[in-house]
């Protein structure tokens, strides 16, 4: 049985096994996290977050500081998808975001259809009105 | 009274010496201040006998439904009543709510419009009154009573907020309770508008009302009033709104009485508790459909209000079974001298907006939803402050809280087949806008805040971009209100508004929704000022959801030094309409132009002078090289994005004229890219050998956790922290003292401190 986590991880729960969802690529143990089998890299946040006032004149600038903070980007090493993203304090060690009960999980979707895409959830419509 | 406070002697008392101990403290009791074991409860109350009665009585589920309805349309009648009459800013754009609670004190009904977090608070202050009053003989509670409460010590999110609560009887006996609570602004606080972020003590944070009488037979009781009035800058906002309130509890009261009259009291109380009973059971039962699995995030607050510094929301959500255990430990220590704390239980409340608003909007709207969620904190940190730190800006926790909340949450929601949104990355969590006060061009003294703190830019989904300045995390059906309409009551203009503010972007596949401009300058009063009260000037309050990144940051900009009115006047091709032209191309000549952190005590402003922000973008969704190259053209084109920063970031190709997209160059460049991500990125193992601390860095003021280890709470600085079970005091100096003491050193440096003695 094979579960969508997120929009690029998938869960193997019979080889226990964290999968990208874009190439197939087998991550790494789901017993650990999906980061430890990614490539990581420290991004200075003012390359996302451009200056909008002039760095040169002004202290605040709409960009992040670099001192305070850096954007860890994670990439799947096959395909090169950027699977997360962490805003962090520099130095601060990485989260273990999603930590599965695999034996939990493989009950509960022992009762359920195995799914190639999650479920998108119902979007916000206009109500029809009351009626009797 | 605690069990802790019975004495521990040599011999063990009998069970019946502590029960006369407990009953000699209790009626001796010197002070009833706020009560741990009604505010650390955020569950409903036991089923009671009279429910019990009620229940099986009537039980039928079509006669419950129709109740609920009458009762729901007496709310949103009330709610109207409120939006339209009050007086207070708030009251106008939707920053109100009513609900029925039952005679235990919880929240059954509340209103479909308006902020629930409100309602979802006023338990407390209910049971307070339950436990205190009822039997109280100088107090008590009778028919046409009514109740006043705002001190968020006793409930409720920030004493900015005030609420009217109104017991209901049917022959005698107490059947429910109404509430009405709205945003008032203005409290008598040490700055206006209701949300001092320079209170150093609750002492600084103006009225605070514990609950008590303010209405017999009906009537407001003048003499209690006139204190109130006495009280705070805006006497009339205070007496109308008060009012209103009455008012509106009073329609509901109607309502309910209608009801009463044709079904009876047993089925109210069975309404009442069968909706309670049956929404906390479905809540389990759709906790239970997650996956079991334990997520972690933080979020980062940048600053105190006062001063710049990192403080940490650390969060760890956990879903085992049908339990959710929200696990907020390694928090930042709260500040005992800074305004930024919150009680636990406005924590609770927000957390519960994550649900009602964003997870299960499907769900009656009460205090059942949240009710069986758990919630665990450090004692005396940031998000469960103690009751003598002040929490006037309890928001900037609330917040950040909320929004560590809804990141893990999208996490456990992906998987799930059965959902009743779509995921959702986290929508802007800060109030960026102008708190204001002084005399108005009328010579009314006014304090309260723009609107436009409604307009937060909205998370991105899983397939769709984030809506712009769309609603605020705590109301999202709220609106942000005509300008134009309070211009006429305030000495001040929005000289630009609503207009977005290009580059300050929250990139993805999908992308975050985003924030506009806001432009301020006082013209008609010489005795008018304004505050600015967010975080995330240098560290985003975000974190990006799947890939997606978080917003930027946004700062305070400040023009002194022209009469931008003048210029209007004289030579309007002078005046630019973004804060990029503003700020770069310094326009004005002489002028002086300053950019700050959002944490702006109340400053009074001279004609002509501008203040600048900008709202904030929601956060993105997925890896941005995902993106379809149209929706970048079409951020270009609507000015959300420059052309250079799209194509840098996004890496799309187009013809700069005529934007006309190269697709196969566009597929090259983006192939390109995803190359060169696996050639810089680091293996995991690699990266974390340098990039890892043991400590937070020396440069940083960091407050909170340090990575995994919860026990430590670093207080400012890596030698500086303390036992996460064991309080202490953690004062802040005040930022100028700081200030002046840098510079002091400076002149010591040089010598020229002028012989001064010290
Ligand atoms: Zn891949």
């Amino acid at each position: 049985m094979k579960v969508p986590m997120t929009e690029y991880l998938r869960l193997d729960l019979d080889a226990e096994q964290w999968e990208c969802r874009v190439c197939d690529h087998v991550i790494g143990t789901a017993s650990k996290s999906y980061k430890e089998g990614m490539l990581v890299h420290n991004r200075d946040p003012r390359e996302i977050h451009p200056p909008i006032i002039d760095p040169e004149k002004y202290r605040f600038t709409f960009s992040p500081d670099p001192d305070w903070v850096r954007i860890l980007e994670y990439y799947c090493p096959h395909c090169g998808t950027q699977v997360e993203t962490e805003y962090a304090v520099p130095g601060h060690p990485p989260l273990h975001d999603m930590q599965p009960d695999l034996p939990a999980l493989r009950a509960q979707w022992a009762k359920r259809e195995e799914l190639k895409d999650a479920v998108v959830g119902p979007a916000v419509t206009a109500d029809k009105g009351h009626g009797h | 009274m605690s069990e802790m406070n019975t004495p521990v002697a040599a011999k063990v008392p009998s069970p019946e010496e502590v029960a006369l101990i407990k009953k000699f403290l209790n009626d001796t009791t010197l002070f009833l201040g706020p009560d741990p074991e009604i505010m650390q409860n955020h569950d409903l109350m036991p089923r009671s006998e009279v429910e019990d009665e009620c229940m099986r009585k009537v039980g039928d589920a079509h006669t419950i439904a129709k109740i609920r309805d009458r009762i729901q349309a007496g709310c949103d009648e009330g709610y109207e009543m409120v939006e339209q009459m009050g007086a207070a800013p708030g009251a106008k754009w939707g920053d109100v709510i009513t609900g029925v609670y039952s005679a235990s004190g919880d929240l059954a009904i509340a209103s479909a419009g308006g902020v629930l977090i409100f309602s979802a608070l006023v338990h407390h202050p209910i049971k307070f009154i339950i436990k205190n009053w009822v039997n109280d003989p100088t107090v008590g509670v009778k028919e046409g009573d009514g109740f006043i409460h705002n001190d968020s010590r006793y409930g409720n999110v920030h004493n900015t907020d005030q609420s009217m609560i109104l017991p209901i009887f049917h022959e005698g006996k107490l059947v429910c309770w109404v509430a009405s609570t709205v945003h008032e602004g203005e409290n008598g606080a040490i700055e206006p508008g209701g949300m001092p972020s320079m209170a150093e003590s609750p002492c600084d944070e103006g009225l605070k009302m514990c609950p008590f009488k303010v209405v017999e037979n009906y009537q407001i009781k003048r003499d209690i009033l006139t204190f109130l009035q006495n009280s705070v800058r805006e006497p009339k906002l205070q007496y109308e709104d008060m009012k209103v309130k009455l008012f509106a509890c009073l329609r509901i009261k109607q309502r309910i009485e209608e009801t009463l009259n044709t079904d009876g009291p047993a089925a109210l109380i069975s309404t009442l508790r069968t909706t309670m009973e049956n929404v906390r059971a479905e809540v389990k039962r759709r906790v239970s459909e997650w996956p079991d699995m334990t997520v972690r995030t933080y979020i980062i607050q940048d600053s105190t209000l006062r001063e710049n510094c990192v403080v940490k929301i650390n969060c760890q959500l956990t879903k085992t079974g049908d339990r959710l255990i929200f696990d907020f430990r390694g928090s930042s220590p709260e500040f005992t001298n800074r305004a930024t704390n919150t009680i636990v239980a406005g924590l609770k409340g927000m957390l519960a907006q994550v649900f009602l608003c964003y997870v299960w909007p499907d769900l009656p709207r009460g205090q059942a939803a949240f009710a069986p969620i758990e919630v665990i904190t450090d004692p005396h940190s940031i998000v469960n402050c103690s009751y003598d730190a002040p929490n006037s800006q309890s928001l900037m926790s609330i917040f950040t809280g909320f929004t560590a909340g809804q990141h893990a949450v999208a996490k456990f929601l992906y998987s799930c087949p059965e959902k009743y949104t779509k995921v959702h990355a986290p929508t802007f969590n800060m109030i960026n806008t102008f708190i204001w006060g002084g005399v108005s061009q009328h010579g009314e003294t006014l304090g309260n805040l723009c609107a436009d703190l409604n307009g937060m830019g909205a998370g991105a989904t899983v397939d769709r971009d984030g809506e712009h300045a769309l609603a605020p995390i705590f109301a999202t059906m709220a609106d942000i209100g005509e300008q134009e309409l309070n211009e006429e009551e305030v000495p001040f203009l929005q000289l630009v508004s609503k207009k977005m503010t290009r580059d300050a972007i929250a990139p993805g596949k999908y992308r975050g929704g985003q924030g506009y401009t806001m432009m301020v300058a006082t013209k008609d009063s010489e005795q008018w000022g304004f505050m600015t009260v967010c975080q995330g000037a240098k560290f985003p309050p975000l974190q990006g959801l799947f890939g997606g990144y978080a917003c930027g940051s946004y700062p305070l900009c400040k023009v002194k030094g022209v009469d931008v009115y003048d210029v209007l006047m004289n030579e309007p091709e002078k005046f630019k309409h973004s804060i990029e032209e503003i700020m770069n191309e310094q326009p004005f000549e002489g002028a002086s132009y300053t950019t700050h952190h959002m944490g702006m005590g109340f400053e009074i402003s001279k004609r002509g002078e501008l203040f600048m922000i900008s709202q904030g973008a929601g956060a993105g969704y997925g890896d941005l090289l995902e993106r379809d190259p149209a929706g970048v053209i079409r951020d270009i084109e609507e000015g959300l994005m420059s052309p250079g920063v799209a194509e840098r970031l996004y890496k799309v190709k187009f013809d700069p004229t005529t934007l006309a997209i190269n697709h196969e160059a566009t597929a090259a460049a983006r192939d390109a890219e995803r190359k060169a991500r696996i050639a810089r990125g680091v293996p995991y193992a690699e990266f974390i050998k340098t990039w890892n601390k043991p400590t937070p860095p020396s440069h940083l003021a960091y407050f909170g956790c340090w990575g995994d280890d919860v026990s430590k709470l670093y207080m400012g600085s890596p030698d500086k922290f303390r036992d996460a079970n064991s309080p202490r005091p953690n004062y802040m100096p005040h930022p100028k003292d700081v200030r002046i003491a840098e510079l002091e050193s400076r002149l010591v440096a040089l010598g020229a401190m002028g012989g001064e003695k010290q």
